[in-house]
């Protein structure tokens, strides 16, 4: 990724975690706290752009997409959000808020069968983020969240393109669990900010507010002071 | 054609595709490069003829072709301006799909798949539009690499006039319009294309292009195209 050379007024901010870590409650939260701020706040989600969006699904319905392709395909959701609305928010001074950034990539092109190395490329125009936080919970704790109701799981959701086993909630489980092993090999050596998701969800938030906190401006918000500026 | 068709590992540009590490090809893989209006679509017919005759078994394959996802590429064009590595990587997407269910699957079944584009077209694109031409490289290296690569050169004025004879306008992006080169449409198209054409040249070497001289007629270029993939069909692999 590219290094923190050229700087940005914004902050960056994001969570990683596998489903049922916690991480979008607690990003939630912390969207809110920073909105009461009186700070200006974008939330930006993993594989959501609309242009990306149809044909992504379209490919998943079909289960057609090779590793290659299913990576390819989020890297451009990616870069659709990134050139439209994270840079340039990140120019603007915003704090911008991904619920998952490239590091889901890593994790889950990687356990697909893509080359590590060319998955970290593909993504190199991406920012490092001013805070990684990794929300840390044994795999079958997660697990157990997700599969509580039984749900219908999709087709890639639950890894059923690697062939790990014919039924979806085992298939779920290995694919989940080596997902893990790829974010625990990550968090070193990128940075992340480790939360331990079986805490409550109020001391979870406290040590993200915590971190968050040192990167607001002590000074805050302008929108007071543009108060008092109007004429009555 | 008595001979047993060898296989042999598929050549890759970088790492390749890690889990295809074992797929092996029989067939070859020409490319014919070239703009819109240098007569690309004209010649890979004729090869395509020509090869038949001759009993090869033969695919054509081309960018913007894959039933996967070369639809929504044109729908997302013109509904709204993206961004320049979200079109890189979309087109990646596209060209991937077809890589591996079209391309690589008649290689190994010993097809001689003829590719209307192939990456390098989408890197000249990326890279006069200011991404680096690393990114893009690394971004290909999973990509087949070909036994043959030619680009039909032609003037960008030569190419002008038979565009607006063949469509009766130019094309958004094959005109760089979304660059801002020049409001002068004529000028736009053919400062992008000039671009478009230094990039090849600074490919050459790298990639083993071989540069055809497009401007002559479609006879004789085709003859020149043929007699060099001929020899290499008739040459030990």
């Amino acid at each position: 990724m590219a290094k923190k050379v050229a700087r940005y007024p914004g902050k960056l901010i994001v969570v990683e975690g596998i489903d049922g870590s916690g991480k979008s409650t607690q990003l939630h939260l912390l969207d809110k706290w920073l909105r009461s701020l009186g700070l200006n706040v974008f939330f930006t989600e993993w594989n959501s752009s609309d242009v990306v969006k149809e044909i992504t699904s379209k490919g998943k319905k079909k289960a057609l997409l090779t590793p290659t392709t299913f990576s390819l395909l989020h890297a451009t959701d990616f870069a659709d959000r990134y050139e439209r609305n994270i840079a340039p928010l990140l120019e603007a001074g915003y704090f911008v808020l991904a619920d998952r950034y490239v590091y889901t990539a890593f994790a889950r092109d990687v356990v697909r069968g893509c080359t590590p190395a060319w998955v970290r490329k593909v993504y190199s125009f991406a920012v490092v983020p001013d805070v990684a936080f990794y929300f840390r919970v044994p795999p079958d704790v997660a697990m157990d969240r997700i599969l509580e109701g039984r749900p219908k799981l999709k087709y890639y959701e639950a890894g059923m393109d690697l062939n790990l086993s014919n039924d979806e909630y085992e298939s779920y489980r290995i694919f989940q669990s080596r997902i893990v092993d790829q974010y625990e090999e990550m968090s070193q050596k990128d940075g992340f900010v480790v939360i331990d998701g079986t805490l409550d969800i109020e001391e979870q938030q406290n040590r993200m507010r915590k971190h968050v906190g040192k990167l607001v401006p002590p000074k805050t918000p302008p929108s007071i002071e543009m108060k008092e500026a109007q004429p009555k | 054609m008595t001979q047993q068709l060898a296989s042999r590992p598929l050549k890759y540009y970088g790492e390749g595709i890690s889990y295809l590490k074992r797929m092996e090809s029989k067939g070859h893989l020409v490319v014919v490069e070239g703009p819109d209006g240098s007569g690309r679509s004209s010649q890979i017919d004729l090869i395509v003829s020509h090869l038949e005759a001759a009993g090869h078994a033969v695919i054509t394959t081309g960018l913007k072709r894959s039933e996967l996802i070369g639809a929504g590429i044109l729908e997302a064009k013109h509904k709204l301006p993206l961004g320049k590595k979200t079109l890189a990587l979309f087109y990646a997407a596209d060209f991937a799909d077809q890589l591996e269910h079209k391309i690589i699957p008649a290689l190994h079944a010993g097809y001689v798949v003829l590719a209307d584009r192939y990456i390098y077209t989408l890197m000249a694109r990326s890279s006069v539009r200011g991404i680096s031409r690393t990114w893009s490289h690394d971004l290909f290296s999973f990509a087949v690499k070909p036994d043959l690569v030619f680009y039909l050169d032609v003037p960008p004025e030569e190419l002008f006039h038979r565009v607006f004879q063949k469509y009766g306008s130019l094309d958004y992006y094959e005109s760089g319009a979304d660059m801002g080169l020049s409001d002068d449409l004529y000028e736009s198209f053919v400062l992008y294309q000039k671009g478009i054409a230094k990039e090849f040249r600074a490919m050459e070497s790298k990639y083993g292009i071989v540069r055809i001289d497009g401007g002559r007629t479609i006879p004789e270029v085709n003859s020149d195209l043929q007699r060099r993939i001929d020899e290499y069909l008739r040459s030990p692999h």
